[in-house]
Parts: C-alpha cells; structure tokens; sequence
C-alpha cells in the first residue's frame, strides 16, 4: 500500500479552483492511499444516492438545498477546509472513473453531479459565484445600457411571468439561447433573435449547463482512456476496486435480525400478509402453492426468512413442510436441506450469506418458472395491479405507483405501496426487502400500544 | 370509381372523375405505383431537393464538404399488395445516385433522417460509437387530428376550409416566434398531404442543436398539456410571458372569435357546456348557465363576467386566455421535435391517401392556402398529357407543380443557398488565416 503524504499546496492542484466549489478541470496531481480511494468514493456515493432518492421524490429546491447542505457536511466535510477539498476533488475523479463505463452510469451520474453542482453553487456567495463565472470563460457579455432600454418592458414582462411582482432587475447577461435550455423550456426567460436575456439571478443555469457538458466531454474522454489503456493496467488493483464500487448497495444488509425481532412458524402466514414486500410475498404465495420453487427464487426468499428472524431449525421445518409435498421428505432431507443451512453458514466455508437487496433483485432476471425478481420490474401492468389489488392498495395509490413502475422508479413503487398500505408516509425510501418488513413492524408494533380510538384512524387508508 | 379503366393506359385519365381527382379511398398499390413512376420520371424536383440538402456542399467551392450529402439518411417506404417494405439508412453520393434509386425504386413515401458521422450505408463498419446523428434540421409536426375536441365540421383524417383556419394559426405563431424569439431564417412549411403541416428549420445554428436544446425549444411551445384525463389543458397561474401575451393579443383573440362562429360554439348545448367547463368557479358557471337560455350574445357576456373583476377567484384572472388557448394554440407533436432521430416526409412526396402532393407553404401567405385545392398527382398527370398534346415545350413547367416549384426556389431555397455559401466561404477563410497564422514566426 503507498502512503504518500499529499503534495497539494493553495492551487496547485490542478482542479482549476478558487473557490471551495472545485470544477473538476483536469485530474489532480494528487497522490493519495488506496484505502482512500474506496472509501473516499463510498461517502461522496452516498451523497449522490440520497440526491438521486429526493429528486425523484419530488422533493423542491429549498428542501433539496437543505438536504445537499445536510448531506455534504455529513459524509464530505472536514475539519480543514484544504482536506474536505481534497477529498472532494478524490472522490469525484475515482467516481468518474467508476461510472464511466457504461451508458446508463455516466448519464445517472452526469445527472447527480450536475444536480450537487447546482445546489452547491446556490450556497456559495456573490463572490465566490463570481469567481466561478470567471474560470468557465463564460463568454456572455453584461447587456449595455443601450439595448437594455430598447427591450426593458418586455424584460419586465417576461420577469412578472415568472415571479409574479414587478422588480425587474437591472444586471442582465445577453446569453445565446443555446446555453441556457432549462431557462427557455420553462418560458423563464425573454428570448430575441436567438438570444435569452438572463438576470443575474437566474446565472445558476447557465453555470450549470456549462458544468453538466463539460463532465459529459471528460466522462465520454474517461470511458475511453479506461478501456483502451488503463483497464489492463490496473486489473489487479483499480479495477476490482472500480467494479464492486459500481455495484455497491449503502445500507445495512440485514444479516443479523434484532433480537426481538425472531419469528416463528405459526406468525409466518399473517406476518407474510401485512409485512412482506410484494416479491417476498409472491414467493411465499407461489411456495405455498406450487410446493416448490427453483434455486434463485429459494435464495431470494431464504435469506430475506433468515434476515427477518427465522431460526434454522424453524427454516427447516418450513421449507420442508412445503417441499415434501411435492418431493417427498426424503429427497428434501438429502437435496435441500443441505442449501438451507449452507445460506445459514453452517456449511461448506461457512459464509453467512446477507439478504439480497432491492438493487440486487431488481438486476435479476427471472425466466420461465421463475419467480423470484423484482415485480414492480417483471409483472405486466395487468398482473401487478391484481397483486397490489389483493394487497389492499387504493385506486389513487394504484395510478402513483404504475406512474412510477412506467418511469423504471422501481423501488419507489414499492415505497409507495408500503406507504398505502401502512398509511404512513416513508421518508427514507425502500432499498432492501429487509427493511420494509422492519418498517411495517415497526408500524404495526406501535398501533398495538395505542388506545383503541387513534388505532382505528390509523387504518384510514386513502 | 372507375380507376380500373386506367389500367391498360396509366396516361389517360377517365375524364369522369371529379375536379379534384382526389383518391375518395386509396388506390392499389399497383396503380399508385404507375402514378408514381410518372411522377418521379417527370415530376418530382431532384436537384432542387439536392441543392437543399447539400447546404452548399455540392462541390464547387474548396471549402466544401463533398461527403456531406451522402451522410444523410433517406428511408423509402415501399408498398405492394400484400406488405410494406420500410427501407432505412439510404444514401447517396450525389443527385444523380438520389434520382437513380427513386425512380427504380418509386418509393410510395421519402423520409428524410439526420445527417450522420459516416454514410449510413456502411454504418456496419464501425463500431456503434461511431455512428451517430451530427446534424439534423429542427422540425414541427401539426396534426390536425388532434384537435378533433374543439372541431365540429370534421373529425379524424378529414380536413376543410372551416377547420383548416386551424393550421393557419399554428403556422404564423411557430413561424414568428422561430424568426422573432429564436432567430431562425431559412423555414420550409410543407403540407402533409392529408391532415397538417410540417416545418422545416434548416439555418446550420438549428441543424447543430443538440437533443437538449432541441427538448428546450419544443417545451417553450408547449402550452397545451395534459393527457384524457385532465379537463383543463391550459392553465395560466399568472400574468402571460411576452411570447404567449403576443400569440394572444396577434393571432389567438380573434382567431377564436372567428372561430366560434365558424364552429357555432355558442349556439349548442353541448359545445359551449365545454367552454364552461373550463371555468373553475362554480357560481360564475351556473349564473351563466342560466342567463344563457335564451340569450345569444354569450361569448362577449363571458367574457364580461370573467372580467369584470366582480369575482375575485384566483383561478379567473386568466380564464379567458385559458379558453381562448385551449381552442386555437397549436398542438404539436413535441416528440418529433425533441429528437434528432426522427424520420419526416420529405417535400414533393405524394399522400398515398389523397394523391396530393406534399407541396411547401409560404408563411407570409398561408390564410390564402386552400387544402382542397392541392395539386394530385392524377391532376398533374392530365395537365402534362394536356401540354404534351397541344405540343407545349416544357411540360412540367406549366403544370400546377411548377408554381409550387417556384415558391420552394425564391421564399427557400436561394436565400438558403446564399447563407450557406457565406458561411462556408467565412468557415473556409478563417481556417486559411489561421494556418497561415501558424506558420509565421
């Protein structure tokens, strides 16, 4: 392992900043311990994941500006302002490197990163923003005093449109419209002649757009150094290191169940209908049914048991009460039974297998005879509406949840089933089977404490 | 319909027909193939759509691109009785190869595709990054199909001077806020043959948009929303940006008052129970409702109560604006604007459907143009047989085509051509200036 101390000096860095909000220009000249590499790139991850998680929550920009300030100073903030500089311009680069290899990833993270960009800079002063505006060249020239007069009235127009007063400002940046697409998809923004008037105000966007393409240039850039050159390179250090970052789940994995939370064979079948997520009861419904299930759909719903609370010795009481319906008891004893106390780390080399999560599962592809997978990913429309149906999900609910499910928001869908089944709302969003069943027991833990009258409200479901 | 009889002799037309020779249902495939093969043997204006595509890249300035033209995609839509073959990814070198393969292949539909990286023809030959969209015009797709909620006369694939006015609208507010707003130039409105237009921007600032600005343009437009299930499609929350205040103030206010007349929106129960649907405050509808039972002047009444100010609900400050949009703004087809993959008909196509031809609008102009009236290719096939017979030296150039030709030539095509040969001719002089920069020590 190397352990260089960092040669990083005011500026020399190479990122291109003044300011703490660094544009990432060029790599940095930065040397630093691999150990540093991995879990500099899980924290900056984590705040991107929780950006991805309020946008598509809807959640709106004060709230968000609270949530990334929040997010920031939780996982990326330093005591020494030098060393939370340092590891923001780290983790970004090792995070450009591990999204850039695929389509989809450099689009999420362009996204995410434009998004923490853009709330960052609403935070940063006048100055600090100016000086920003200064390192991206941008090109656009303040609107003199001349032109300014020939279009003031309908810059005023333009401005009450949006905001609703009168207070025109008086410091506008004459910008081609090409630059500022968010502004004139939204009509925020008096265009002439192919160019938008931008108050100074509204230079966010523009600051972004620029931003946003040049990470895309230097993502694309990336993705082909990585290929052509450095992937070989480093396939014995970076690139494994590269790979598990790319499919990493931040949260806990549920391998050990809270002591109170152990279950028994008798709760199995009302715990299944109020508290299993949609694709753990489906595999619970298609094993009590069928008698059997193939290997992934066994893994998939065994650790979720086992992650939930169920003994061993219970869990192999249960599968085998189904399986020698269909198999006979002895071909369980000698073909199963084995697998079952294998996920429990009592075989083999003993590895105590974690409950797979919402990300793992929703990556699986069930084939015919398959059940296991993500529902909200594999059931058509007709089918998911019928199970969410039986599970007591109202109408309202029901179109909210198929928006999502047609927009691929997956684990969305399923927060918002928990949240029309329990009545409660989830703020931290469903990520891993485990933690719905928590949750929901949670929920239903504390109705049981509460007097009769506030326990019926509760029940009032939209 | 006594089509059948052409059969022996595509030449000659039944001179039963009606005036307008339009197809009343679409012919067979083997006959819009004869009439086909006459058109694009005599008809069909290659190089004029050549010098177009080529953006002055035709090879005769130093500057010039001469792969340009063989980078775009054509796609042929060819039909027979039994299927149709949808042919992607054609292309060609020069005009003559473009001439060649329409007429041996009397494609019942051109599409016209972006201009890519490497001549789609061979795209197999690289790797999938390696091919891809690098230049496209910005396009505009108006159906009229899709006002079939606020039209009476006619519904579906149908059209007429009542509800045509319809199109009108839509081309002066695109077409000025592209010139005004956007800065645009050079802008081909084509009919599509049956039911709309189409719009072509081809100034090389618009061919270069990227899929994000493209996005931002066609949601600059979008005012009319709202998918079956949402009643209202308009909603104002405050006071109107300067481009809507001047489609309003310009076109939409009297376009409306127009058309509710030619649609007698006030004068039945159901039509104008519409309007008052959009109305979000309960006892100004029924106030109206009752008044109106006998009483005809209803639109200026509606208007009256909305503004007199006397009910102060918020959601009527812009309520009158709200109707007036929800009737007249134009509805496009934002997808097709959006993308830069999307394949459009090409100009001087003929409408398998109509037997019209697919011939360009001129903006400054288009109250004149009357949609019954296009030419069809049946039409044009008897006034070439006409010329032929009473010994006419240029046949194509005194049939009705020729007037479209014309319009295609001097409100497009040359001012066009002068911008791109300016453009390659700065292009081309800056890069010499610059190496000779480069070498001076």
């Amino acid at each position: 392992m190397e352990i260089v101390r960092s040669q990083r000096r005011n500026g020399s860095d190479g990122s291109g900043s003044a300011a703490s909000l660094p544009l990432y220009k060029t790599a940095p000249s930065l040397e630093f311990r691999l150990d540093e590499f991995g879990q500099y790139a899980i924290d900056r991850l984590r705040v991107l994941k929780a950006i991805s998680d309020g946008l598509s929550r809807g959640k709106k920009p004060e709230e968000m500006d609270n949530l990334v300030g929040e997010l920031w100073r939780a996982n990326m903030k330093h005591q020494d302002a030098d060393e939370t500089l340092r590891k923001d311009i780290i983790s970004h680069f090792v995070l450009r490197l591990v999204y850039c290899r695929e389509e989809e990833m450099r689009r999420w993270f362009l996204s995410m990163e434009t998004a923490l960009f853009r709330y960052r800079f609403r935070l940063q002063n006048a100055e600090a923003q100016k000086s920003i505006m200064n390192e991206l060249q941008l090109q656009y020239n303040v609107l003199g005093n001349a032109e300014y007069e020939t279009i003031k009235d309908k810059l005023t127009e333009a401005a009450r449109s949006v905001y609703f007063t009168s207070n025109p400002e008086s410091v506008f940046y004459k910008v081609p419209f090409e630059d500022v697409p968010e502004l004139v998809a939204n009509r925020r923004v008096f265009i002439l002649k192919g160019f938008a008037f931008v108050p100074r105000s509204q230079v966010v966007s523009l600051v972004c757009t620029i931003f946003r393409s040049n990470i895309s240039k230097a993502l694309a850039l990336t993705n082909r150094k990585w290929r052509t050159m450095i992937q070989d390179q480093e396939k014995d250090r970076l690139a494994p290191m590269v790979e598990a970052l790319g499919n990493i789940y931040l949260g806990p994995d549920y391998s050990k169940p809270q002591d109170c939370a152990e279950i028994s064979l008798k709760d199995i079948n009302q715990l299944a209908s109020t508290s299993f997520p949609l694709c753990m009861r489906h595999l619970f419904g298609k094993l009590r049914e069928d008698h059997h299930l193939k290997h992934q759909g066994r893994m998939q719903l065994g650790l979720f048991l086992k992650g939930v609370g169920l003994k061993l010795e219970d869990a192999l009481a249960f599968w085998k009460a189904e399986f020698s319906q269909k198999v006979g008891a002895e071909r369980f004893d000698k073909e199963y039974a084995y697998s079952i106390r294998h996920n429990y780390g009592k075989e083999g080399k003993r590895t105590d297998y974690t409950p797979y999560s919402c990300q793992k599962i929703i990556m699986s592809t069930p084939s015919t005879g398959d059940h296991h997978g993500c529902p909200y990913r594999h059931f058509s429309e007709e089918n998911l509406r019928a199970a969410l149906n039986k599970m007591g999900v109202g109408r309202r609910a029901m179109d909210d949840i198929m928006d999502k499910v047609r927009n691929r928001h997956y684990q969305l869908a399923c927060t918002l089933t928990f949240e029309a089944t329990h009545g409660t709302s989830c703020e931290t969003g469903i990520n891993h089977p485990n933690q719905y069943f928590v949750e929901s027991r949670k929920i239903f833990q504390s109705k049981v404490n509460l007097p009769l009258v506030k326990f019926s409200q509760q029940f009032c479901l939209a | 319909m006594t089509k059948e009889d052409t059969r022996d002799d595509p030449m000659q037309i039944d001179s039963n027909l009606p005036q307008q020779h339009q197809f009343n249902r679409a012919p067979s495939a083997s006959l819009l193939t004869d009439y086909l093969r006459i058109y694009y043997g005599k008809f069909f204006p290659y190089t004029d759509m050549y010098k177009w595509l080529a953006y002055g890249n035709d090879g005769k300035h130093p500057g010039c691109d001469s792969s340009y033209f063989g980078r775009r995609e054509f796609s042929f839509t060819i039909k027979s009785d039994r299927d149709e073959v949808y042919l992607r990814f054609q292309s060609f070198f020069n005009v003559s190869e473009m001439e060649t393969s329409i007429k041996a292949k009397c494609p019942t539909k051109i599409d016209i595709g972006a201009v890519y990286t490497v001549d789609p023809a061979k795209r197999h030959a690289y790797a999938q990054s390696g091919f891809n969209p690098v230049e496209r015009e910005l396009i505009f797709d108006i159906d009229i199909s899709d006002y079939d909620d606020v039209r009476y006369c006619c519904s579906g694939a149908d059209t007429c001077l009542n509800c045509w006015p319809l199109m009108t609208i839509a081309i002066k507010i695109i077409d000025t806020t592209l010139r005004e707003d956007f800065g645009f130039n050079h802008i081909l409105w084509v009919y599509s043959g049956r039911r709309g237009v189409h719009c072509w921007v081809c100034d090389s600032r618009a061919r270069r948009l990227s899929k994000e600005q493209r996005s931002a343009i066609a949601d600059y437009f979008h005012v009319y929303k709202g998918g079956e299930n949402s009643l209202k499609k308009v909603t104002f929350s405050g006071p109107l940006h300067p481009f809507l205040a001047r489609a309003y103030t310009d076109v939409l206010k009297h376009e409306f008052e127009k058309w509710i007349s030619t649609q007698k929106l006030f004068e039945h129960e159901e039509r104008f129970h519409k309007i008052l649907q959009l109305i979000p405050d309960e006892s100004v509808v029924s106030e109206l409702a009752e008044k109106w039972q006998g009483n005809s002047i209803r639109w200026e009444h509606l208007k009256h109560m909305l503004q007199s100010g006397s009910k102060k609900t918020q959601g009527l400050r812009r309520c009158i604006e709200e109707i007036v949009f929800s009737y007249t703004y134009p509805r496009l087809d934002i997808q097709v604007t959006k993308g830069m993959n999307h394949l459009l008909k090409a100009p001087f196509c003929v409408h398998p459907g109509t037997g019209r031809v697919c011939i360009p609008i001129d903006p400054k102009k288009c109250e004149e143009f009357d949609p019954t009236s296009v030419p069809t290719v049946a039409q044009l096939i008897e006034e070439l047989n006409t010329n032929a017979s009473i010994g006419a030296d240029n046949y194509v150039g005194k049939t009705s085509l020729a007037v479209s030709v014309n319009l295609f030539r001097t409100c497009f095509l040359e001012p066009l051509i002068r911008t791109c040969k300016d453009e390659l001719e700065s292009a081309y002089n800056s890069k010499i200036k610059q190496t000779k920069d480069s070498l001076s020590w």
